[in-house]
């Protein structure tokens, strides 16, 4: 096995993971917070992948596309906060997930009437599509780079706001005690649609990110988004920290499963058995790998202290 | 027998005046579109039993409408087509994938049981995709229906009918027993109040489970029936989707209720067929029928809470 690849494959787990990040931290905030279970995250992400490719297609600025996208999706996620999810607070997580199933089927179907079944492909902008010289002959694409890149700040911009700053300090007090929060005079209302506006965001900045590098397509949220909840119960549930390494575990199984997995079966067991077992096997790992962390702690690596 | 049991009873009259009425009317689509309705039925009550009874939030019911499918189209494709053999698998392979997934799920609760559950279904969907000999991603054809050594045909529509209508009946029958029997009475408890269960001396642990096995014991049946029913299996069967429209079946019909499951897949099918194939609906409404069914299925979560078995006379309290 060369070692060109193995770092190639590496970076392309890191890069999964930081994608990942970005859906899971929204997800996590949103359920730490207001108690609530959003299927229609996934919605989210497809929503900012169309809305920046749209845009991007329209007025022929990437840059101006990644803005406007990002802030369609904000746009689009406080509207579902105000319309529907708002009234979902108070119920049972059986009520949230029918509910927010209900708004995929809505979603998926208005991007379908909106921009058809197929898919749709983003270009790069000249400047982002190049190759890096990273070592040797090791070359790798420009702007993979670029989304670890974005998704490490986006992560230490999160830890900063969240420990730091006056809204993270409301964020972790409304986790812990909404009741208390909001008996201290606190507007828990516009707190909860701030949060969700800005997890929202988080999951079109994923959006919007993928649309250059996978096929932009009505359904393309659900994909990732059991794939995002495989990351949040190994983190724990409602820890940004668990999201993020959570994430970064999951990206790294799963590309490097992909990679080697059927290889690595050739040599040891036989060919036939690698081509048999090996691409099965390694799309059911992350999922083995979620039951051995829950068969030891049930409440994920990383369980929230103390909070309700 | 309470009012609600008499409707219950009025229903599956109904049901089994379907064939001959059918038939005088030469319109065999309804017997079909029945069968179907009463199949999900049978897969609505298995969920009815953990998710309205025992409080568990099962999002991968699906899986074992999949397993209980791919028993009989595995076996049929190696060459053994004896029904008795092929629905015992269905059945036993569905129960072993309970207990392992259950082991593990049932020992948490709240969102981390609805994440997992569908995390695990997510995963024998892969399976299914991954495994060519079987058809991958394709699926595969059901080239015989399961045999019963002459005893019935499912090749004849009305005796299929009849044989699921049987199902239905029993496993009505059945889950209201387990649920009035003193282990439906502990399950019920620890949906109610797990700290009190515990406070007298009763670990939830393993009747949570027991109940998690049975349930899918009994939608493997369902899923064995759907193979013959198509004739056709694909991964499909066992996707997220059809996980939460199993979900929504039990509360549309109303939730730990025993008719509640058959009305609400009797709800859920009729209103897709209605809105993808009734002619009065204009067109951008047939085409575009999802788009519809998410938002009725938004409003009866947020405005329709006790189901249709809500509308039903009779006493609410069963």
């Amino acid at each position: 096995m060369d070692f060109t690849l193995v770092v190639e494959q590496t970076l392309n787990g890191l890069q999964l993971g930081v994608m990942l990040f970005l859906l899971a931290a929204g997800l996590t905030l949103v359920f730490g917070i207001m108690n609530l279970v959003n299927l229609a995250h996934g919605s989210l992400y497809m929503v900012g992948a169309y809305l920046a490719t749209w845009f991007y297609q329209l007025t022929g600025s990437f840059a101006l596309a990644l803005v406007l996208g990002l802030a369609g999706t904000l746009l689009v996620g406080v509207v579902v906060e105000l319309v529907a999810l708002r009234t979902l607070y108070e119920r049972d997580h059986l009520d949230q997930v029918l509910a927010t199933f209900g708004l995929i089927l809505f979603f998926n179907e208005l991007i379908a009437i909106l921009w058809g079944r197929a898919a749709i492909y983003s270009t790069l902008p000249e400047f982002l599509s190049g190759h890096v010289q990273l070592a040797g002959n090791l070359r790798y694409p420009l702007y993979r780079l670029l989304i670890i890149g974005v998704g490490l700040a986006v992560a230490l911009l999160l830890w900063f706001v969240v420990s730091k700053t006056r809204l993270g300090m409301l964020i972790r007090a409304g986790a812990s005690n909404r009741a208390m929060v909001a008996a201290l005079g606190v507007d828990i209302r516009l707190l909860y649609t701030i949060v969700f506006g800005f997890g929202a965001a988080l999951a079109g900045l994923a959006g919007l990110l993928a649309g250059p590098i996978f096929a932009v397509q009505p359904g393309m949220g659900e994909m990732i988004l059991i794939q995002v909840f495989v990351v949040i119960v190994i983190g724990g549930i409602g820890s940004i920290r668990g999201a993020f390494l959570g994430a970064l575990i999951v990206g790294m199984v799963d590309t490097l499963g992909r990679a080697f997995l059927k290889p690595a079966l050739s040599a040891v067991i036989s060919p036939a058995a690698g081509d048999a077992a090996g691409p099965a096997l390694a799309s059911m790992l992350i999922y083995l790998l979620m039951a051995a962390v829950l068969a030891f702690r049930p409440e994920g690596l990383f369980p929230v202290r103390g909070g309700s | 027998m309470t009012s609600r049991t008499a409707t219950l009873m009025a229903i599956l009259l109904l049901l089994a005046a379907v064939p001959p009425v059918a038939a005088y009317f030469a319109e065999p689509f309804y017997l079909d579109l029945l069968r179907r309705v009463m199949i999900f039925a049978i897969a609505a009550i298995s969920l009815n039993l953990i998710l309205g009874y025992g409080g568990m939030v099962s999002f991968g019911h699906a899986a074992y409408l999949g397993i209980g499918a791919y028993a009989v189209g595995v076996l049929s494709h190696h060459g053994i087509d004896n029904g008795w053999l092929q629905w015992g698998v269905a059945i036993g392979a569905s129960a072993l994938v309970a207990a392992a997934i259950g082991s593990i799920s049932v020992r948490t609760s709240g969102i981390y049981f609805i994440m997992i559950t569908l995390a695990f279904t997510q995963m024998l969907y892969y399976l299914g995709v991954s495994i060519a000999e079987y058809g991958g991603d394709d699926g595969m054809r059901l080239k015989v229906r399961s045999q019963f050594s002459g005893l019935i045909d499912l090749n004849d529509p009305t005796a299929f009918y009849y044989l699921v209508f049987a199902i239905l009946v029993l496993s009505l029958f059945l889950t209201r027993r387990i649920v009035d029997s003193r282990f439906g009475l502990v399950l019920r408890a620890t949906r109610s109040n797990e700290a009190r269960t515990r406070a007298i001396g009763l670990s939830p642990y393993p009747f949570r489970l027991t109940a998690f096995i049975l349930s899918g014991a009994l939608c493997g049946l369902a899923g064995a029936l759907l193979a013959n029913q198509t004739a056709f299996l694909t991964p499909e069967f066992m996707n997220w989707t059809r996980s939460g429209e199993l979900m929504f079946m039990v509360i549309l019909g109303g939730i730990a209720t025993t008719a509640g499951p058959l009305l609400g897949a009797a709800g859920l099918l009729l209103l897709e067929d209605t809105l993808q194939g009734w002619s009065v609906l204009p067109k951008w409404v047939q085409e575009h029928w999802q788009l519809y069914l998410g938002v009725i299925l938004v409003l009866v979560v947020l405005y329709a809470r006790r189901g249709l078995a809500g509308l039903l006379p009779g006493d609410k309290h069963e």
